[in-house]
């Protein structure tokens, strides 16, 4: 089972990918969902079945996998958004960008003193890998909403560190984590209304005009 | 005294000094004879006497001749002149030799004394001269010997590269030359006052005696590998290449392109050589050196407008390969694993003889492109196969041989690069080694977009110019040379073995590893099999053309115009240029050399003129370096009182230093 | 020694049905009853019986374009497993041989287009060196990641090593692999998403558009090695996804035609339900697919 998990885990990397090199915004929100579909299964492939384990299972698939996207999805229609992601920079060097991320994340995860059953396991350098795609999103991308996935992203991140800790993860950590994150997610949307209405578009570099001089 | 004129006859080492005197010496007669012509053949049949001894020389030393050292009486102080051959040195000097030949004899036709009166004393004795210079580095066991040697080489190139005096873009590049190769020279004399630190003497010392350990080693690894390697070309020391490769004139930058750049490289490998390790952080670096070469270096030869410019970036990628497989020489080295070690020097040492024979002969087809239009600017012919069909064939075979592509000899050095990363890849002790293949797999990619654009846009086609029109194959003096250097290339191809055979005792030699373990780790690579199936490979054309043209010749052939998809007249001027061929590998790869395009707005009835401008292709030098140059120039500005032409002053400056120095000595 | 002859026979004879199968799929998807699958094979005989038409401008480089290109593909199928069966030539370092074979038949290839002089012949081969070059460190990436693996620097050791347990143990990388490939198959042979074969419109073709001139003999020289490309990668990508082995000759002659085709209706299925890329899009998926395959060589050197 746990080499099933390393697979799947393959999958959220290459799903990290995807997320670099779509142009579209519709695009990009599914494959998010997908990531937190397929983190949401991992944890019941690892651990004894248990009702704790039947509620993160339940909770993550609800929460990243319907949830959070079809509030993305609202907010994308409310907003009238255009639908193309408009990086800073353009997707071919950010998808090679996200590749030498995940290659060092590689190198990182053998550097890390970690127990010898982890070691040679995907979890750390998938995670390490999809935290960087987050930040990377978070940094190459102009929109709001790709704001938004890019935090997903990086939660996604935390989320596989979490695994690891095999029976000491505590659903109430996990469960406050994605509290966060819903609070972040409204947050955001708040913040998209405002810029929307404010500017007429939701180009976050155009916060830059409410600095003082 | 008798017997040490019959060692120069004898022993090998004596051969090549008797070689180098001749070459040195062949361009001085001219200086007196006032017949125009005379001088310069003479100097032809004298180096090729020269290259002849030479020739014995080396080939004794490979055959396994035991080595001399000399030792010439010299009034310096700076320790005994030593002069002797290893196959190191042999490995550089068979190019040299075969080059120097080529270049000589085609010198003789492209720049005939009775066309070029003014120019011939100097073209004729500087060639000699920096083929004398580059064969003395090679031998010279002594680091003031192979300093002075240098720097005569570096002037006397400098001397061929500004023939033409009334060229302001010649003088230009020559400047920058000029500099380029004494700022390399002046971390050169900082590695060898630290080696005389060292070693307390400016005699090479042994192999391996030196500890690589610590700092100064490190500052003189460092001064070596930039010393070296700006001569060699090394990307960000590479910025006189380009310029100089393309004003000189053509058989000279055949020489400088095919041979002056290896002196470079076989500075830093005998450098290596004196300490006991390579470090592994060098190993590294210079492999990311090797790498960023290749690929910058391929790069800008594909959006290159200008014929020769093209041909000494590309210069910058093969130097680039050649690096790499040192590098990951090194670094077999630095963590003793023999495969790499072996590999990557073979594969290295097998680039850079291949090279030193494909590039000196596109170079010198390039000269013959020259003659025939009077441009370097690609964009402006086409059609040349037509009126210069054998040159047409021959370029064709240093084009394919520079892409790596078989039956030619290129294939066979990249080859053990290859499986070099293979190796590694497959038994990962360094699995990052095992990018290199894919690197390897897009410069030769980059390669054959350049070189089908430099071979397709010369030859194919028609002329885009009227002036480009005309033209007509040359004389065999200028043809030979390049049929002799496109049959070693295909002769490397097809029998590979034998092209390995020469670098293998250098291989040997230079790892320090036992022959046999050598043989065990090369017997697998398949260099007898390549050699078949390159034979093969051209049977197989042969046969399928047979066929082909039995079944053409059994039905009717018409000839019409080409087809141009409905449109009535086509003209010459339609075709695809290079800048047009180059704009989309560009938009990826090399964005700088992307021309910049500004279209005019449509006024109501008329559209304004549009512009189109060709980029800048030389960013480094021009936005870089010589910005800080202009730094530097004024920040020192106010030194230049000091230089105001007083003789007096001068004298008070020469009185106070002395005056300086025994006050200093006093204290 | 049946086995070889079955080998080489399905070498020289099979490429062309490739086409056909791929036609009719398409032409079932489009709802039309399309030309039969041995259609191919009559069009190269035809065309093998024309005369020829020879441009003015052209040299002997136009002539020799599809002769030298025919011989590298062929000499490069040679190198290559079929199903089960060895490779005909296999030895250390094939694969390089291999991949520079294809190499000289691009340079070939885009020379002839150049010799033509025409603008459009100009833009393709511009392109075809292009986008090859993009494929290039897609392949290199997957033969080492294939060479680690089976551990081993041969082209028929690769391609025969992928088993089941192989499959069942490292899937994800198989899977990688198996997609890298067939875009790189994809690019490589011209098909749709990156050119359109059966388009006319020559601003928007790679492949087609260099051999506008090409005619009779030589044109169906260049059909042929086209159809034998397809094979011989195809033949890659088989071998790479159909893990299965019998032991029986025949049963494993079997399944690798059936794969073959099964393949080729893959293809048409592709270039049915997909458009032809945006010229600027092309690098972009070349590029992830190299990203994928570089993806899945850190996961097994690691």
């Amino acid at each position: 089972m746990v080499s099933l998990a390393d697979q799947l885990l393959v999958l959220v990397m290459l799903i990290n990918f995807i997320m670099l090199g779509t142009s579209r915004l519709a695009f990009a929100i599914r494959a998010v969902a997908v990531q937190g579909v397929v983190l949401g299964i991992i944890p019941g492939l690892l651990h004894q079945f248990s009702g704790h384990l039947l509620m993160i299972t339940a909770s993550m698939i609800l929460a990243k996998g319907i949830v959070i996207p079809w509030m993305i999805n609202d907010a994308v229609r409310k907003a009238q958004i255009r639908r193309e992601v408009e990086p800073f920079i353009d997707y071919v060097p950010t998808l090679l960008l996200g590749a030498v991320f995940t290659a060092l994340a590689f190198v990182f995860a053998q550097r890390l003193p970690l127990a010898p059953e982890h070691r040679e396991l995907l979890f750390v350098p998938a995670s390490i890998a999809t935290l960087m795609t987050g930040f990377l999103i978070l940094t190459t991308r102009r929109k709001a909403i790709s704001q938004v996935i890019g935090y997903l992203v990086l939660e996604n991140g935390i989320f596989i560190f979490g695994l690891l800790l095999t029976d000491a993860m505590p659903f109430m950590v996990e469960a406050g984590a994605l509290l966060d994150l819903l609070v972040g997610i409204f947050v955001m949307g708040i913040v998209i209304n405002h810029i929307n209405r404010e500017f007429s578009s939701v180009d976050t570099s155009r916060l830059q005009a409410l600095r003082e001089e | 005294m008798d017997s040490a004129w019959c060692d120069l006859v004898i022993d090998p080492v004596g051969n090549l000094l008797v070689a180098v005197v001749l070459m040195a010496i062949s361009g001085m007669p001219g200086l007196l004879i006032r017949r125009p012509g005379v001088g310069q053949r003479l100097a032809v049949v004298v180096t090729l006497i020269a290259t002849l001894s030479g020739a014995a020389g080396v080939f004794r030393i490979l055959a396994g001749a035991a080595v001399s050292r000399y030792l010439v009486a010299w009034p310096l102080p700076f320790d005994g002149c030593e002069l002797a051959a290893d196959h190191l040195s042999v490995l550089f000097l068979m190019p040299l030799l075969l080059a120097t030949a080529c270049c000589a004899l085609y010198g003789r036709a492209y720049l005939p004394a009775e066309q070029h009166p003014a120019t011939e004393k100097r073209v004729t004795l500087f060639l000699g001269l920096l083929s004398a210079s580059m064969a003395l580095v090679l031998l010279a066991r002594n680091g003031v010997l192979l300093l002075l040697a240098w720097e005569l080489m570096a002037l006397s190139s400098w001397m061929l590269l500004t023939t033409d005096l009334r060229d302001a873009q010649v003088q230009r590049a020559g400047t920058v030359y000029l500099l380029a190769t004494h700022t390399g020279t002046m971390v050169l004399y900082l590695f060898f006052s630290l080696l005389h630190t060292q070693t307390g003497s400016f005699v090479f010392p042994a192999d391996h005696s030196i500890s690589s350990q610590g700092g100064i080693a490190a500052v003189m690894l460092l001064a070596a590998l930039i010393g070296f390697g700006a001569k060699a070309g090394i990307m960000p020391l590479h910025v006189w290449l380009p310029g100089a490769h393309a004003n000189a004139p053509s058989h000279v930058s055949a020489l400088m392109s095919g041979i002056m750049l290896k002196v470079g490289l076989y500075g830093i490998l005998r450098v290596v050589s004196f300490f006991q390790t390579v470090p592994l952080w060098f190993g590294w670096l210079v492999l990311l050196l090797g790498g960023v070469s290749a690929v910058v270096g391929i790069a800008l030869a594909a959006s290159q407008r200008d014929l020769k410019r093209l041909l000494a970036c590309s210069s910058i990628e093969n130097v680039g390969i050649i690096v790499l497989g040192l590098g990951m020489a090194f670094v077999g080295m630095a963590n003793t694993n023999h495969l790499l070690i072996v590999f990557g020097l073979t594969g290295a040492f097998l680039h850079l003889i291949n090279h030193a024979l494909f590039k000196p002969l596109l170079f010198l087809g390039s000269g013959v492109i020259i003659h025939a239009t009077g441009t370097r600017q690609i964009d402006q012919m086409g059609g040349l196969s037509r009126r210069l069909p054998g040159t047409g064939l021959l370029f064709l075979a240093g084009s394919l041989a520079i892409c790596g592509l078989p039956p030619f000899n290129g294939f066979v050095g990249e080859l053990f690069l290859y499986l070099a990363a293979f190796h590694e890849g497959m038994h990962a002790p360094l699995p990052f080694m095992a990018f290199t293949a894919p690197l390897l797999a897009v410069v030769g990619g980059i390669a054959i977009i350049t070189f089908v654009k430099l071979y397709g846009l010369l030859f194919l086609g028609t002329p885009r110019r009227p002036q480009s029109r005309h033209g007509h194959e040359e004389p065999a003096a200028m043809l030979v040379p390049m049929v002799v250097l496109a049959a070693f290339c295909l002769v490397g191809g097809i029998a590979a073995p034998l092209l390995a055979r020469l670098v293998i005792p250098a291989v040997t030699a230079y790892s320090g590893l036992g022959q046999s373990l050598i043989m065990e780790l090369v017997a697998p690579v398949p260099l007898l099999t390549v050699s078949i199936m390159n034979a093969v490979l051209l049977g197989g054309i042969l046969l399928i053309w047979l066929l082909w043209r039995q079944m053409v010749l059994r039905r009717p052939v018409a000839s019409t115009d080409t087809w141009g998809c409905g449109f009535l007249a086509p003209t010459a001027r339609m075709q695809y240029t290079g800048s047009a061929f180059a704009e989309l590998s560009g938009n990826i790869f090399d964005k700088s050399g992307t021309p910049s395009v500004r279209l005019a707005a449509l006024q109501p009835l008329f559209a304004a003129p549009s512009r189109f401008c060709p980029a800048a292709t030389e960013r480094m030098l021009d936005r870089l370096l010589i910005p800080a140059m202009t730094g530097v120039d004024w920040c020192f500005s106010w030194l230049r009182r000091m230089q105001n032409g007083h003789l007096y002053l001068y004298m008070l400056y020469i009185f106070i230093t002395l005056f300086a120095l025994m006050v200093w000595s006093y204290l | 020694m049946v086995s070889s002859v079955i080998h080489i026979v399905l070498l020289l004879v099979m490429p062309p049905l490739l086409l056909g199968v791929i036609n009719k799929t398409k032409a079932s998807f489009a709802g039309r009853q399309g030309a039969p699958i041995t259609q191919p094979y009559y069009d190269l005989a035809r065309l093998l019986r024309k005369g020829s038409v020879f441009s003015s401008t052209t040299t002997w480089v136009f002539r020799a374009g599809p002769v030298v290109t025919l011989a590298a593909t062929l000499l490069a199928a040679l190198l290559v497993p079929l199903g089960n069966h060895p490779a005909l030539i296999s030895f250390t370092g094939d694969m390089l041989l291999f991949a520079y074979l294809f190499g000289l038949a691009r340079f070939f290839t885009t020379s002839a287009a150049l010799d033509t002089g025409s603008p459009f012949e100009g833009m393709g081969a511009a392109r075809e060196v292009t986008y090859a070059c993009l494929v290039e460190p897609t392949l290199f990436f997957v033969l080492i990641t294939l060479a680690r693996m089976s551990k081993s620097l041969s082209l028929t050791p690769m391609f025969t090593y992928p088993s089941l347990p192989v499959w069942l143990s490292s899937g994800a990388v198989m899977l990688l692999l198996a997609n890298a490939l067939f875009i790189a198959l994809l690019a490589e042979n011209c098909r749709i998403p990156f050119d359109d074969p059966n388009t006319h419109l020559e601003l928007t073709m790679i492949h087609e558009v260099m051999v506008l001139d090409h005619s009779g003999p030589a044109f169906g020289m260049i059909l042929y090695g086209a159809a034998l490309k397809l094979f011989v990668l195809g033949a890659l990508f088989t071998n790479l996804i159909l893990p299965f082995k019998t032991g029986n000759m025949l049963l494993d002659w079997g399944i690798f035609i059936a794969a073959m085709v099964y393949l080729a209706v893959l293809i048409g299925l592709v270039e049915s339900v997909m458009a032809r890329l945006r010229l600027v899009r092309i690098p972009q998926l070349l590029v992830a697919a190299t990203i994928l395959s570089a993806f899945a060589m850190l996961l097994v050197v690691r």
